[in-house]
């Protein structure tokens, strides 16, 4: 390489680069130090080394093998699938249904899916507040012809109708895109070599949309694994996720070094699970 | 005569993978030069080296005996026509065509003066106002074209440019690029994989294959005398009989031996020895196809049996099977059109023959 | 059979998309609707008003809460946008020494979830905040805290990775001939920069700068963690009174962060049109 080019690329990467190491790098380095720290009443830490944090979350209740902690684990990892197999239920064949229309329908179609996407979370979040709330929509309308009321706010339903419906338009959006590239001339391929619908569905059309289905799965999953908002809104505190135990140990709680510690092992978690999707998506691919 | 590029010893190597080989060349001023080979064979390599898009690892190019190679491209007064013309789809035509002189901080109306001047050079007046987008394939050639001579650079260099036209197009292209560069006397090197293109238009070729160049000669040079088997494969048809020397050539002819009793004469400018393995190299269409009692001029004759007869239009082409695994393919021009596909039958036995110095002896 | 098959798909395809939709957009629509509704509790219909749009444009948290949201899109999307796209070139253009390393943590803003990138970051201002203050020695009310300059920087951070990613896609989409063309014509590399790249993947940076500009509005949990005094953005003065209960009063801010959404949603149409003429 030239000097010039050099000093070119010196001058264009540095600034994002140090950006990127002083603001986001440092902070999640810094995390996982303080993960090993001593607990400072009040919020912060004091400045020698434990492993308080792990031993906390790790030890079981008496008599089990498992503890708070680990059970909100356990569901925001399970609510988490749950939302991503629904979004994908539902999405798939929205996303086939648009791909297989007219180039000015499906723009269309498109464009009403995209704009969820572009609105606010919050406000999406809050709308299903006041429709589900005990004085909300469906409550106003049972009272009007009455019905019992029916208390669907806070509880584990509500907070999943409000994950899926957050979720939607991020797995219809790159599903669209790879069904969109399939070839259906290959579909008349396989029925031509004998293959039934079926056949045709999960021998050809599955496999080739994948990257897809992937992901949409991964935009799905991984911040409904994380959701504050959505449990906060709708489950009311009283259904609790990893992002709810995460804020109250920086918040309320005050804990900063355990609040890290589940942060670490989260991450942990997560980076394993998308560094093990990688090597197979790899391996597939040779 | 003065040199007007040269390339000195040039090696380009990218990671693992030697591009060009040690290479050296030189491109007389005001020529029309053509790299030919296939792709892959380092011919654009070359021709990117001498544009500066890529530093050559080892060696040095000259333009006009100046030292060039560690340039970047906008320091050297060298344009270059790309493959897929690269015209910038965001500005019009006119900008694009004056986009050096602007660079150059020239005068407006001397810029636009001389933007008009290149469109009506080839022959694209009035598009000015056009984007890019709004022209035909054969029209971005040109305006391409356009935007590179009009800076008047040492050397323009042409990458494929008429590989994305049609056949017909293309061929009038061909005359018309000639015709431009005999125009302006400027030095022109052209990068092709296409023979009969490097053969219509060029002053001399440069046939490159792995990276090496071959053979440099005008276009009768590499055709009639083609230095290697590669060449003589690569430019037009031939065929390849395997055979022996029986005697050491002696005024450019050698006596080669064809197994059996075929014995011929062969022009032979490379080194041999008696009993040595070569390859006897003959165009199809010096071949002349006789029947078997005609009585025969030339030297070299050999008797065989037509085992295909394919009608080409312009002529008619034979495979001759001679002996064993030797065949022959023979192209007979049709000067007479009969319904018959001419008097020769399939099955048929009949003489094959041709001037000895048509042959030419070749080390496999 | 078959034929009878397909058609029932066709049909169970046509009423998933038509469900889909009305899942979609029911609740957007109660939403818009009851912000004229002219009843301060329930859903309960109880005639047209825009008596909520009224008193949210005269609440002066609602309106300071805006420009601090607007504030903090603008200069983080800025800035971001500029860093953003200096990266992408950078990662597209050149080989350097592990790049292949920084092109996954350019990623990991993007996947990691908001709630660890907040409690991070809240962690390290906390800590940086404390160390300036005391080299500074201050204490108390002239202690430097975190407000909106934070917020700013988190976001920025954040940002960063979707604008480079945008504008790299765009610069991989871009016949690299282009360039070398121009420096063929005696373009230096800033020149072929300005005058042929830059308006080429202009629509990508725009793209980019609209997503991170709707991403900076829209986000709460980062915000949350990194905000302090003075540095109340919308999304959180919504939150606040969504955690107290439901109101008019929310469905007419929501309305209005609709409206700004929709905005952005044309905008964003339009530079796609236009670029998809190019």
């Amino acid at each position: 390489m030239r000097s010039r080019q050099k000093a070119y690329l010196a001058v264009l990467l540095s600034p994002g680069a140090l950006w990127l190491l002083f603001f986001f790098i440092t902070p999640s380095l810094l995390i996982v130090v303080y993960s090993l720290l001593e607990r400072k009443d009040g919020g912060g830490v004091i400045w020698s080394f434990t492993l308080d944090a792990y031993i906390k979350l790790f030890t079981p209740n008496e008599g089990t093998f498992i503890n708070d902690f680990l059970i909100i684990f356990l569901r925001s990892f399970w609510w988490a699938t749950l939302t991503t197999v629904i979004c994908l239920l539902v999405g798939y064949p929205l996303a086939f249904y648009i791909a297989r229309q007219k180039p000015s329908v499906a723009s269309t179609l498109l464009f009403l899916v995209m704009i969820p996407f572009w609105t606010n979370f919050l406000v999406r979040t809050y709308a299903w507040k006041f429709i589900l709330n005990n004085n909300g929509l469906i409550n106003t309308i049972l009272q009007a012809f009455d019905f019992a009321p029916w208390s669907l706010i806070n509880t584990p339903t509500a907070v999943l109708i409000g994950m899926v419906y957050g979720s939607l338009p991020f797995m219809v959006l790159p599903l669209y895109a790879s069904i969109e590239k399939f070839d259906f001339s290959l579909v008349e391929a396989g029925q031509d070599l004998g293959a039934t619908y079926w056949q045709v569905f999960t021998r050809i059309f599955l496999p080739l949309t994948l990257p897809g289905i992937a992901a949409g799965s991964i935009l799905v999953f991984i911040p409904t694994v994380g959701q504050y908002v959505v449990p906060t809104i709708l489950g009311g505190g009283k259904v609790a996720m990893l992002g709810n135990i995460l804020a109250q140990q920086y918040g309320s709680a005050l804990n900063w070094p355990f609040g890290s510690a589940i942060a670490v092992v989260f991450m942990v978690l997560l980076m394993g699970g998308i560094i093990i999707y990688f090597r197979i998506e790899q391996e597939q691919e040779i | 005569m003065t040199v007007g590029v040269e390339l000195r010893d040039v090696t380009k190597r990218f990671d693992d993978f030697v591009a060009v080989d040690n290479v050296s060349l030189q491109v007389m001023d005001g020529e029309f030069f053509s790299l030919l080979g296939p792709s892959g064979c380092g011919k654009t390599t070359n021709l990117r080296m001498v544009a500066g898009f890529e530093l050559p690892t080892k060696g040095e190019i000259y333009l006009k005996g100046k030292p060039v190679g560690q340039l970047p491209p906008f320091k050297r007064n060298v344009n270059t026509v790309f493959q897929n013309y690269a015209l910038f789809p965001h500005l019009t035509v006119a900008e694009n065509v004056g986009f050096g002189l602007e660079l150059k901080k020239l005068p407006k109306p001397e810029i636009e003066k001389r933007v008009v001047e290149a469109l009506e050079m080839v022959r694209l007046p009035n598009v000015g106002k056009r984007k890019p987008q709004q022209l035909s394939g054969g029209q971005r050639q040109r305006v391409a074209l356009a935007r590179a001579i009009i800076n008047r650079p040492e050397v323009l260099l042409l990458d494929e440019p008429l590989g994305a036209l049609d056949l017909k197009l293309r061929r009038a292209m061909q005359l018309e690029l000639k015709e431009i560069q005999q125009q302006l006397g400027m030095t022109f090197i052209f990068v092709t994989h296409d023979q009969e293109e490097a053969l219509t238009m060029s002053d001399r070729i440069a046939v490159m294959n792995l990276g090496h160049v071959l053979q440099v000669g005008t276009p009768k040079e590499i055709y009639a005398r083609p230095n290697s088997r590669f060449v003589a494969d690569f430019i037009g048809e031939t065929n390849f009989l395997p055979c022996k020397i029986v005697k050491s050539p002696a005024a450019g002819m050698a006596e080669v031996n064809l197994g059996g009793e075929f014995n011929l004469q062969a022009a032979c400018e490379v080194e041999v020895h008696v009993g040595q393995e070569v390859t006897l190299a003959i165009r199809p269409e010096k071949i002349n196809l006789h029947s078997l009692q005609e009585s025969l001029i030339d030297d070299a004759v050999l008797t065989g049996t037509i085992m295909e007869i394919v009608y080409l239009g312009t002529d008619t082409r034979y495979t001759v099977w001679i002996m064993d695994n030797i065949s022959l393919e023979v192209r007979q021009q049709n000067v007479v059109d009969t319904d018959d596909m001419g008097h020769f039958q399939r099955g048929e036995e009949v003489k094959i023959s041709w001037l000895s110095n048509s042959g030419r002896v070749l080390i496999n | 059979m078959d034929n009878q098959f397909l058609t029932w798909g066709k049909r169970l395809l046509w009423l998933n998309m038509l469900f889909s939709f009305l899942f979609l957009y029911i609740p957007i629509v109660i939403l818009v609707a009851f912000s004229f509704n002219d009843s301060r509790l329930g859903a309960r219909w109880e005639g047209f008003t825009l008596k909520w749009y009224v008193e949210m444009f005269s609440s002066d948290a609602v309106l300071s809460a805006l420009s601090n949201s607007l504030i903090v899109a603008f200069t983080a999307t800025t800035i971001a946008t500029i860093l953003g796209t200096m990266t992408a070139v950078a990662m597209e253009r050149f080989r350097f020494p592990f790049r292949k390393t920084f092109d996954g943590i350019l990623y990991l803003p993007v996947i990691i979830p908001d709630i660890v990138m907040g409690v991070s970051l809240l962690a390290f201002f906390s800590l940086l905040t404390s160390i300036v203050n005391g080299a500074l020695g201050l204490s108390g009310n002239d202690s430097i805290r975190p407000g909106l300059v934070t917020v700013i920087i988190a976001h920025i951070s954040f940002i960063i990775s979707f604008v480079t990613i945008v504008v790299r896609t765009s610069l991989k989409d871009f016949d690299k001939s282009l360039e070398e063309a121009a420096q063929d014509l005696g373009a230096d590399e800033w020149t072929t920069f300005r005058r042929i790249t830059l308006p080429l993947i202009a629509p990508g940076i725009l793209g980019g700068a609209l997503l991170g500009f709707t991403l900076s509005l829209d986000d709460y949990v980062i915000t949350a963690f990194t905000t302090g005094p003075g540095g109340t953005t919308l999304p959180i003065e919504v939150f606040g009174r969504i955690r107290r209960a439901i109101s008019p009063e929310i469905n007419a801010i929501s309305t209005l962060m609709l409206m700004m959404s929709m905005m952005l949603i044309i905008i964003s149409q339009v530079v796609q049109r236009r670029s998809a003429k190019m």
